[in-house]
């Protein structure tokens, strides 16, 4: 296993948002995660990277490193536990002020403190990688959203995370440019990257899915196989879910 | 009519307005003042206001409720009294409490406190209108709190910040006026001085008034400089 969660609660205030999650991400595989909005799949995702402070939950990573959130963590434990995993957000986040490039080297240089040249060779290969070799002298707001959310999966690669964490990348899309961040992801898949997607996009968890998980609720209502979750579910709430994504009108 | 206070007062038959040879004696010292104390004065005090106003938005910003509790009584102290009442109390008061100062840096002393309480609003309202997703983006890539707010945030929060402290920083200028009271040889007080000796006020105070003007109408066009090349990154 390369990431094992168990038992995750969160709750902000009164709202019990996460009650008691397990994941098991195998290396090299792709969990997709779906579920209605407000189910909570958002929050458990920023959890694994301690971006929200779960309340308990104990988290094992195949190096032995692991963390239990039931007492409050100190500080170089959730550094720790953030350099393990490479955040993609809804929103891109990219650095407004850094042009590409210095977007996929800041974390190496300033958290790693690799060489500066090494480090920029490897984020160019980055940058062409995700088909952004032409433009990585531009700044964000030169760039269209797509290429935009390319760059924010190679800044989050480019620290060489064990886990790679997309929450929601391409909803913030214009319909024609999703199909260029799937595209990179589908290829992160094959080359083996473990990956935990929340996502909107049934047919991508379809095909390059391991392992799908329904969250409604703050807890997982069904899990397996994607045939199986997104063709065959046996809970009414995935069936109802799916129901409404299939059919909108 | 018109004509005749032209060249009556102004250009200066009778009892002319402007008395040039007073204007050429006395411009030097006025500028020797600015050059040697008004400039110092405000370069130092802002800076040392500068690092006071972030360390106190900081404050204001944690979580921790002494350190926020103490900021919020800082700048409420320092916004609800007079500027001159603060220097006053600083050159004049604290040899009270055998802390003697010289006139500068009572001055410096003064100035940096009050800039600091003011400034520390603009700095904490400059880091609040960042969004929390570029917090978020910084911890993501495993950077801890300083280095995101070193690296990420406080680069954006400047370029919001400009002009709001260009305004503190002009104000200062002026401000540093007040330093006359507590026995600074600024720009002000050369003019004061020389008018008590020659009674031209109106003469020596405009001025004065002009060089003032003059050096912020100076530091605008900086400030428009700094505020183009902070701009590159933002679409328009």
């Amino acid at each position: 296993m390369q990431i094992q969660v168990q038992n995750l609660h969160k709750s902000f205030g009164e709202l019990n948002v996460l009650r008691g999650i397990d994941l098991e991400v195998p290396k090299g595989n792709v969990v997709a995660i779906i579920g209605p909005s407000g189910s909570g799949k958002t929050t458990f995702l920023r959890c694994l990277n301690a971006l929200e402070m779960p309340n308990q939950g104990l988290f094992e990573f195949s190096d032995g490193f692991s963390l239990d959130f039931s007492k409050y963590p100190k500080k170089n434990e959730i550094l720790k536990l953030r350099r393990k995993s490479g955040m993609v957000f809804q929103s891109y986040n990219l650095f407004p002020h850094k042009t590409a490039l210095e977007n996929v080297m800041e974390g190496p240089v300033i958290v790693q403190k690799l060489n500066k040249e090494e480090v920029r060779a490897r984020a160019v290969s980055l940058l062409e990688k995700v088909g952004l070799g032409e433009k990585m002298d531009l700044y964000p707001h030169q760039l269209s959203g797509g290429q935009q959310q390319r760059v924010g999966i190679a800044r989050a690669l480019a620290i060489e995370p064990e886990l790679m964490l997309f929450d929601e990348p391409t909803s913030a899309l214009d319909p024609e440019l999703v199909g260029e961040v799937l595209s990179v992801m589908k290829e992160l898949a094959r080359e083996g990257q473990t990956m935990v997607v929340v996502t909107h996009e049934l047919k991508f968890a379809e095909d390059v899915a391991d392992h799908v998980m329904f969250i409604d609720g703050g807890v997982v209502v069904e899990q397996g196989p994607p045939k199986e979750i997104l063709k065959a579910p046996k809970e009414a709430r995935t069936k109802q879910f799916l129901d409404r994504v299939l059919n909108p009108s | 009519m018109a004509k005749m206070f032209l060249s009556n007062f102004i250009l200066g038959a009778a009892d002319p307005l402007i008395d040039w040879e007073l204007f050429w004696s006395s411009i030097g010292p006025m500028v020797e003042g600015g050059i040697r104390n008004t400039i110092p004065l405000t370069l130092f005090s802002f800076t040392f206001g500068l690092i006071l106003a972030l360390l106190t938005a900081l404050a204001r910003l944690s979580g921790n409720k002494v350190l926020s509790g103490i900021a919020r009584v800082y700048v409420s102290a320092i916004r609800g009294t007079p500027l001159l009442v603060q220097l006053f109390i600083v050159f004049f008061g604290l040899p009270d409490l055998g802390i003697t100062l010289d006139p500068f840096p009572s001055a410096v002393i003064a100035f940096s406190l009050n800039v600091g309480a003011y400034a520390s609003e603009i700095v904490r309202a400059s880091i609040l209108s960042v969004p929390k997703g570029q917090w978020e983006a910084g911890y993501t890539i495993g950077m801890t709190y300083p280095q995101t707010l070193r690296r990420i945030i406080l680069p954006q929060a400047t370029r919001v910040s400009i002009p709001p402290l260009s305004n503190s920083f002009i104000s200062l200028v002026k401000d540093t006026s007040l330093a006359s009271q507590i026995l600074v040889v600024e720009l002000f007080r050369k003019s004061q001085e020389i008018a008590a000796r020659t009674y031209d006020f109106l003469q020596l105070y405009i001025t004065a008034a002009i060089l003032y003007w003059i050096v912020c109408f100076v530091l605008s066009l900086v400030q428009d400089r700094i505020e183009k090349k902070l701009d590159r990154y933002v679409a328009k």
